[in-house]
């Protein structure tokens, strides 16, 4: 069992879990992820490894309740235990000494970015950062990445803190203005990552997006998370999850993402009719 | 005067009808006069040839013999002398084209029912208290095995009862393998299964679950962190696609995944289980082994009204077992035999609508010996399918490979590993079941962690001493 041991609430629907796992720990490098199952009835589901802590034994995820499963963690306390927690699994983010880079992370996207900030800031790279979200609500880690970032551009779709915009529209300022950006992260939301490799592609600047797919087993054996880049298919867990973000088929990408829409709903309302308490307010 | 002749038992089965909308085990398992009976027909020979038919050498006659005394623990002891996991080989072996086939009674009559007789036992003793065999004393040697499938949990046995100190890594949240994800409830109770597990636990076998060798923590690092010995059993990994237009299409999975959910994950259940499946109406498997008639059946299960094999060859080069095959016909699965797909076909929201296909021929021996499938140009037709499952074979798990320098693969991406002794290329690891072999039996991959767990056991003895690579045609030599 792997014990909760700090928990904060960044957001209405936005959780932050440090996880005693130090064999997780040790080994996790920035843009891996681990696959987390609640309870013993519980899905297995993949989150992407927000932070770490070798010397603690700690690991960080951040995740936003969307579906039951989501929820049913997003109940979960300090000292309690999670059934299941493994990895770190998939391949790391390609740290390198670039010159500039860029990393967008938009919403529950920003967690997964801050790791991939932190490690390309240490290889000497000068980092610009944008971080976005819906609304103010939905913001976090605000600080955390501007401490790991040479220039930060906030943004919220609707106004309510910082710039007004999509992340897309200072991205696309910055490529603009002259600066000879080598490099783009961009993670989030499936159709963020989408228009953030479409902005950046005029200018042929490599844009790697971390892709969050269906899995089960999460290591290498069900291809539930197959995926088509560059007109070929590619298992996420594996061969991923950061894929060259011109190159995947994200109409494909969105779709699959959606198999299971009918059996979450389900769920969810199942999980809300048992536990009224556990209905959330505001979603 | 001749004695009246025993027929061979046959095996009480749940109905047909019943059967095909439930998950409970299919074979009910002999009763006890019924197995005595079997018994009784054993002709006890002084030189038994079925023995050497079985992988893993159980004592065939020896354990029949006490059962025919009704010396039912004594039967338990003997049987799990060479097989630490009986319950489940009486459920899944290829009886027929192992043991059973060398039965001498086989030539004019039918063989001994030697599966369901092993099952038996196994299944008395989980009943009655299952008997720990006294333990050989400490070696001082700790082994690390990667993968607690049927070659892990075989070679942890083996090693735990001949003094060493053995860890099992398993990637999953369950230890059992494809016994667990891969093999459905209605073939293999998963409560048998967690049974047996436990014996190899109780042998003194340490399992470490969730952990992910190659990503936790390296092969060189095991070795480096007082392992003398690893035996990898990591088996299936990456399943096969047929790389044909629309199988990426939402209702299109491979069967590892449309059985792991169901299976590992008990997605039969949801929502009282939290993982979802998918299964329309009419669902297509492709393929003809046992994992694609498991598939059928569960589809089958799950709420399909319709489900068809679809298998390039005929009935002759089905691999999977006759009996998988017989049930899944009384159950009602149609098989089109001789019949390929071409294009899997969508709707305009990406959700499978049908299937092309083309009608095959036989032609000429391939390289498998099996009549080479041809297609009938002009025979193209549609099949109206809502689901597909992918029933093609797997690739050997990726996971382990990572940073493991100095193991050598084979173009297939299996390991390269000495059939009789399970060595590879990398000193002090063993390798043995479907990373080596690929896709293959339970009872072959538990024959391969046999033998390695016998040679890891003289390597260790040994001190590590004498040649570790010797090439298999020199070794014939």
């Amino acid at each position: 069992m792997f014990r909760i041991v700090a928990r904060e609430d960044l957001a209405p629907v936005t959780k932050l879990f440090v996880v005693e796992a130090p064999e997780v720990a040790c080994k996790a490098q920035p843009g891996q992820f681990v696959i987390v199952i609640v309870d013993e009835r519980g899905e297995r589901i993949p989150l992407t490894i927000a932070d770490y802590d070798r010397q603690a034994g700690t690991v960080t995820i951040i995740f936003q309740e969307v579906g039951k499963t989501t929820r049913l963690l997003g109940t979960k306390r300090p000292g309690d235990e999670l059934f299941a927690f493994v990895g770190p699994l998939g391949l790391p983010t390609e740290i390198e000494r670039y010159g500039i880079v860029m990393c967008v992370g938009g919403g529950v996207g920003i967690a997964p970015i801050f790791p991939i900030a932190r490690a390309l800031r240490e290889a000497g790279n000068r980092v610009i950062s944008i971080i976005g979200a819906r609304t103010r609500d939905l913001l976090f880690w605000e600080e955390q990445m501007r401490s790991v970032s040479d220039e930060l551009v906030v943004t919220t779709d609707d106004g309510s803190y910082g710039r007004k915009a999509l992340v897309t529209v200072p991205e696309k300022e910055i490529l603009e203005s002259g600066v000879s950006v080598d490099r783009i992260w961009g993670i989030g939301p499936a159709i963020m990552m989408k228009f953030v490799a479409a902005t950046s592609r005029p200018f042929g600047v490599k844009t790697l997006v971390s892709l969050n797919t269906i899995m089960v087993d999460g290591t290498g054996m069900c291809g539930a998370c197959r995926v088509e880049v560059a007109g070929k298919t590619r298992f996420v867990c594996v061969d991923g999850p950061e894929f060259d973000g011109h190159q995947v088929n994200w109409d494909l990408l969105m779709e699959r993402q959606r198999i299971y829409l009918d059996e979450e709903k389900r769920a969810l309302a199942l999980f809300e009719e048992r536990c009224p308490s556990c209905r959330g307010e505001g979603h | 005067m001749p004695k009246e002749k025993i027929p061979r038992q046959e095996m009480p089965r749940q109905k047909p009808e019943e059967r095909r909308r439930n998950f409970r085990e299919v074979a009910l398992g002999y009763s006890p006069e019924q197995a005595l009976l079997e018994a009784s027909r054993c002709l006890q020979c002084k030189k038994p040839t079925c023995v050497e038919g079985c992988p893993v050498q159980v004592r065939i006659p020896e354990f029949i013999g006490a059962l025919r005394n009704q010396e039912y623990q004594r039967a338990a002891e003997l049987l799990k002398d060479k097989n630490n996991l009986p319950a489940i080989c009486g459920r899944v072996c290829p009886q027929e084209t192992q043991c059973e086939i060398h039965c001498i009674l086989g030539r004019k009559d039918k063989p001994v029912a030697i599966g369901r007789l092993e099952r038996f036992v196994a299944d008395w003793e989980r009943q009655n208290g299952v008997q720990m065999p006294v333990p050989a004393p400490a070696t001082g040697y700790k082994v690390a095995v990667i993968g607690a499938g049927p070659a892990g949990l075989t070679c942890a046995a083996d090693l735990a009862r001949l003094g060493h100190q053995v860890t099992v890594f398993e990637a999953l949240h369950a230890p059992g393998g494809v016994l667990m994800y891969g093999i459905p409830e209605f073939r293999l109770p998963k409560d048998i299964v967690q049974a047996e597990v436990e014996y190899v636990r109780r042998l003194g076998v340490e399992l470490r679950l969730n952990s992910v060798i190659g990503k936790l923590h390296t092969v060189h690092e095991l070795l480096e962190q007082g392992y003398a010995a690893i035996f990898l059993g990591t088996g299936a990994g990456l399943p096969m696609f047929m790389d044909i237009p629309g199988e990426n299409l939402k209702g299109v999975a491979s069967a590892n995944e449309f059985l792991t959910r169901s299976n590992l994950m008990k997605a039969y259940r949801f929502p009282e289980y939290d993982t979802p499946i998918k299964v329309g109406r009419r669902v297509a498997v492709v393929g003809a082994g046992n994992v694609a008639m498991d598939a059928s059946r569960s589809a089958l299960r799950l709420g399909a009204d319709e489900v068809h094999i679809v298998y390039r060859r005929s009935r002759d080069e089905a691999p999977a077992r006759a009996e998988e095959v017989e049930n899944a016909e009384e159950e009602g699965i149609i098989f089109d035999f001789l019949t390929n797909p071409v294009e899997i076909l969508g709707d305009e929201k990406g959700w499978v609508r049908g299937m092309r296909c083309i009608r095959m021929e036989l032609g000429e021996p391939d390289a498998s010996g099996r009549r080479r499938p041809i297609p009938i140009p002009g025979s193209e037709f549609e099949m109206g399918v809502d689901t597909v499952i992918m029933a093609l074979g797997t690739r050997p798990n990726p996971m382990v490979f990572s940073q493991s320098r100095g193991l050598e693969r084979s173009r297939h991406g299996t390991v390269v590993a000495i059939e009789a002794t399970g060595r590879t290329k990398l000193e002090r690891v063993w390798a043995g079941g479907d990373i080596v072999t690929g896709a293959a039996t339970v009872i072959s991959a538990m024959g391969a962690g046999k033998r390695a767990a016998a040679d890891i056991d003289a390597y260790l003895r040994a001190g590590g001493c004498g040649p570790w690579w010797v090439e298999p045609a020199q070794a014939a030599s």
